[in-house]
């Protein structure tokens, strides 16, 4: 399965971690070597040509030039190729991943609503039901304006900035923004999507490795863009359900959700990486 | 239909030297029907040579402007959070305190920075440069034109852009600094950005960038219609349709483009512009909390809207940045390969298909915005169509150099680096056309290497191609070849030092738009061909710098040889069209008796005459007749 990575790898491309990210990968190593091979073939006969035809070697030039039809093949074989790669690859791709949701019932639902500059993640809780949020009610302890009086929230859980999956089953997210525009990378993953406020979009994959990742805001979104930062944390089903716990007895001692887990996962976080505090109180209000 | 004698008085003779034609502009100069003052002939011209010199001025002062941003910002990036050396202690003095303390860079300035070099570098640079300065100048004399057909609307679109531009200058002296919500200005961002306490209601970064940008499409809207009045009307006699230069041809669609494309910026600029001052929420919806505290604003708006409005623009927009550029890398090739060039018909329909499909292609910028199946598999469709005309350009451009004999002089090396570096720039689209590749690439260095290797080695090298080869006719002098030299080798090596090794920082997963240069996140400290992802800002940013100096020798060169460059005659590449029968400098009206083209634009090297180039308003003899096939025969009409 994770067959043909050549080019990506030699690229720098980190190891794929999603399901459907073999198939992401395959069409980038297939148009890295299609690049390649129109590259290394046009060089050559450029390099070849600039050599050959120069004043010194040839001081006369031929009215007429090539003759031969050759380009007319080169055409059509890049229409062939881009077509195969259009009919037979990316659109077939684009179709399963809109189109074809896994059944909600084996999936884990996710919403995430991104704000400058995190993403805060709300789970619905044992009940399967997301409480109703209100943007009235938003405060600095309720970021997601959870009604309290809603029974179907009582059992939700939300947290900042880190979110836990279990390894093997789909996860599907319902993303939004309170805020501006901001995009919900997963590079590891191979997905991506834009939070957009006034609008769902949804997007799913199912993570095939356990593991520490990094979530990317990638679309810019103010000052502190460039410290927006998300962990998303592949776990086994038995730490996902230790993780699940030790939420639930966190929501159920507070009325509000508690900050994240401090992020040990970091080695390379440097402190000016977060949003400079002085700085963040200037910025706009609206 | 013999018109031989009627260019008897006309000869388009190599030979006719430098006093020949100053003499000639004196002959000219009589024929006026009266003096016009210094203010009159140099600033406030009607002339299009000296609007295309003043648009010229103006694209290469905000090119060296917008690079200058950005040799500030690969300091930030290659070396985040420390304190710029020298000169970091007199920014604050001109951007304002806030913007550098201790020459250390905010986060706000270095958003600013970027928000504002990809305005500059494509609304004020490219431009006026690739498409008013090039098209101004160089088409009225490539069709055999006295001027622009509307003179004083010319005027109007140099003076609109020159508004725009003191507008956008302006707004980085002004509280908060200049626009910092990315050169898209992505609303809500853009839109709760630089308003609220401290911030002045029209005074400000944001919407002094809208209001610049209106006169800045202004203009455009301007000099289009001028553009295509001018070409379809005021070509010389014989010069048919299948007889333009290629340049003039990618002109027209440029113009095309800017015609149609920038109304409905226009329209969503100024619907921005009212969402800042006029409270309405065109692009605003309702339930928006910002920094904690609910907006109060009436809503109901699109935040979708307005990427729809930019991008219906935008992508047009990118192939007005490289049409023009393809436009003079043509002319150059087929100049100094001494051959025409290969598929004249085939580019023409290229670039024409290019026009058509360049406004069907705009939603791949927004693959991540929730787009559905259908729409989707569209726009990939179109996207990938439109790649076929420009490989189609590219091929030929190739092509066309096969059994010339080709001289490297300086306007010839910057054309043939055009052709691998918008290689370059044009294949990495492919991935990018695919949304399913977009999901790990979008808005990563990737995407920025692959548009800037079309429109920095591409475009860029295309001007300053254009720059050497077009100098002579606009001055009577050529620039210094060894300078040239000096010139291109070190850009052309460091524009690769620059922009490579961003694939591999995109591959890596390196988002763009990232005050820290990626130092905090952990998938930028993975290694690639021996150097974190962080790590390779540091060669990026000295081959930035090395860049800045290496166009030392140009500007020098080129101020130089205005007054003191080697005189040459009116035809000093030996060219075949007819911008090059006339003077040089052209004087005002440009031809001393109109010209009348009788063949195509590149007659190079035809076979059985003494010289290797046959000019576009040389008569075809009989004795050529018969060799020619019947389609080659002369249309005059």
């Amino acid at each position: 399965m994770n067959s043909l990575a050549l080019i990506n790898e030699f690229l720098g491309q980190p190891p794929n971690a999603s399901e459907h990210g073999y198939q992401i990968d395959h069409i980038l190593e297939f148009c890295h070597w299609f690049m390649g091979a129109l590259f290394i073939g046009w060089s050559a006969f450029f390099v070849f040509v600039l050599i050959r035809f120069r004043k010194g070697r040839h001081p006369a030039a031929d009215h007429h030039g090539v003759r031969s039809g050759i380009s007319t093949h080169l055409e059509f074989s890049v229409v062939l190729i881009e077509a195969v790669l259009l009919l037979g690859f990316a659109i077939p791709l684009w179709a399963k991943r809109v189109n074809e949701f896994p059944p909600a019932k084996d999936a884990i639902l996710i919403h995430v609503v991104a704000q400058q500059f995190s993403f805060n993640f709300h789970l619905p809780g044992p009940d399967g039901q997301f409480g109703r949020r209100d943007v009235s009610l938003v405060t600095n302890s309720n970021p997601l304006g959870l009604d309290p009086n809603d029974p179907a929230g009582k059992d939700d859980i939300v947290t900042l900035g880190e979110l836990h999956v279990p390894v093997d089953r789909p996860v599907i997210i319902e993303l939004s923004s309170k805020d501006v525009i901001h995009d919900f990378f997963l590079p590891h993953m191979r997905i991506a999507a834009d939070a957009i406020p006034g609008s769902l979009i949804p997007m799913w994959f199912k993570p095939i490795k356990t593991g520490t990742y990094e979530v990317i805001c990638g679309q810019l979104c103010g000052l502190g863009h460039y410290g927006m930062k998300g962990t998303l944390v592949v776990d086994t089903p038995e730490d996902y359900q230790a993780w699940l716990k030790e939420r639930a007895e966190l929501a159920g001692t507070q009325s509000a959700p508690p900050p994240a887990a401090p992020k040990a996962e970091n080695p390379a976080a440097k402190p000016e990486n977060k949003p400079p505090g002085p700085a963040a109180s200037s910025s706009p209000s609206g | 239909m013999d018109a031989s004698a009627s260019l008897e008085t006309h000869p388009p003779s190599p030979d006719s030297g430098a006093t020949g034609g100053q003499d000639r502009h004196q002959h000219q100069g009589e024929h006026e029907h009266h003096e016009l003052g210094w203010w009159r002939r140099y600033i406030f011209s009607t002339d299009h040579k000296v609007i295309g010199i003043q648009y010229g001025f103006t694209g290469l002062f905000f090119l060296l402007f917008g690079f200058s941003l950005m040799m500030l910002m690969r300091w930030q990036l290659a070396y985040p959070g420390q304190a710029l050396p020298v000169i970091g202690k007199f920014l604050p003095h001109i951007f304002g305190a806030g913007t550098m303390p201790d020459g250390k860079m905010t986060p706000d300035f270095y958003n600013s920075l970027g928000a504002m070099h990809g305005t500059i570098m494509v609304f004020l640079g490219i431009v006026p440069l690739a498409f008013a300065a090039f098209g101004n100048f160089v088409v009225p004399l490539q069709i055999g034109a006295p001027d622009m057909a509307f003179p004083k609307v010319n005027m109007a679109s140099y003076w609109a852009v020159f508004v725009g531009g003191t507008v956008m200058l302006t707004s980085f002296f002004v509280p908060g600094g200049a626009a910092k919500s990315g050169w898209t200005s992505y609303v809500p961002l853009a839109a709760i950005a630089d308003s609220g306490p401290g911030h002045n209601p029209v005074f400000n970064g944001q919407t002094l960038w809208l209001i610049g940008f209106i006169f800045l499409i202004t203009s455009s809207l301007l000099g289009a219609i001028n553009f295509i009045a001018t070409i379809i009307q005021l070509r010389a006699k014989g010069l048919t349709w299948m007889r333009l230069p290629f340049f003039v041809w990618a002109q027209f669609v440029t113009a095309f483009l800017l015609l149609l494309a920038f109304p409905p910026l226009e329209a969503g600029i100024i619907m921005q512009l009212m969402d800042r001052v006029a409270a309405t929420s065109f692009f605003m919806p309702a339930g928006l909390v910002v920094n904690g505290a609910a907006m109060h604003i009436s809503g109901g708006g699109s935040p979708l809207l307005w990427q729809h409005l930019f991008w219906f623009l935008a992508h047009p927009e990118v192939y007005v940045l490289i049409l023009p550029g393809m436009g003079i890398v043509a002319e150059i090739l087929a100049n100094n390969s001494r051959k025409p060039l290969w598929g004249y018909k085939s580019l023409v329909f290229s670039v024409l298909t290019i026009g058509f499909l360049s406004f069907v292609v705009w939603a791949h910028h927004m693959w991540l915005t929730g787009m559905g199946s259908t729409v989707s598999a569209f726009f990939q469709t179109t996207t990938l169509i439109i790649s076929i005309p420009s490989v189609i350009i590219l091929s030929a451009f190739f092509i066309s150099l096969w059994g010339g004999s080709i001289r490297f002089n300086v306007p010839m090396l910057f054309a043939t680096a055009f052709l691998p570096m918008f290689g370059i720039g044009g294949l990495t689209g492919i991935p990018l056309a695919f949304n399913s590749a977009d999901l790990y690439l979008h808005d990563t260095y990737y995407v920025i290497a692959h548009f800037h290797y079309i429109v920095a080695p591409g475009t860029i090298f295309a001007l300053f191609a254009g720059i050497y080869y077009w100098f002579p006719k606009a001055t009577g002098r050529t620039m210094n070849e060894f300078w040239g030299k000096v010139h291109f080798w070190p850009s052309l090596v460091c524009m690769n030092v620059i922009f490579l090794p961003m694939f591999l920082q995109g591959m890596l997963g390196m988002h763009r738009r990232w005050y820290d240069g990626g130092q905090g996140w952990t998938l930028s400290g993975d290694h690639v061909w021996g150097l974190s992802g962080f790590q390779w800002n540091t060669p990026i940013s000295w081959a930035a710098w090395i860049m800045g100096l290496a166009q030392i020798p140009f500007i020098i060169n080129f101020f130089w040889s205005i007054k003191h460059g080697k005189k040459v005659n009116d035809n000093p590449w030996e060219a075949t069209t007819l911008e090059w029968t006339a003077p040089s400098p052209p004087p005002h009206g440009n031809f001393i008796t109109a010209p009348v083209a009788y063949r195509g634009p590149y007659e190079y090297s035809l076979p059985g005459r003494e010289r290797d180039f046959t000019m576009q308003n040389e008569p075809v003899e009989p004795a050529e007749r018969t060799r020619r096939k019947a389609v080659e025969q002369p249309v005059l009409v």
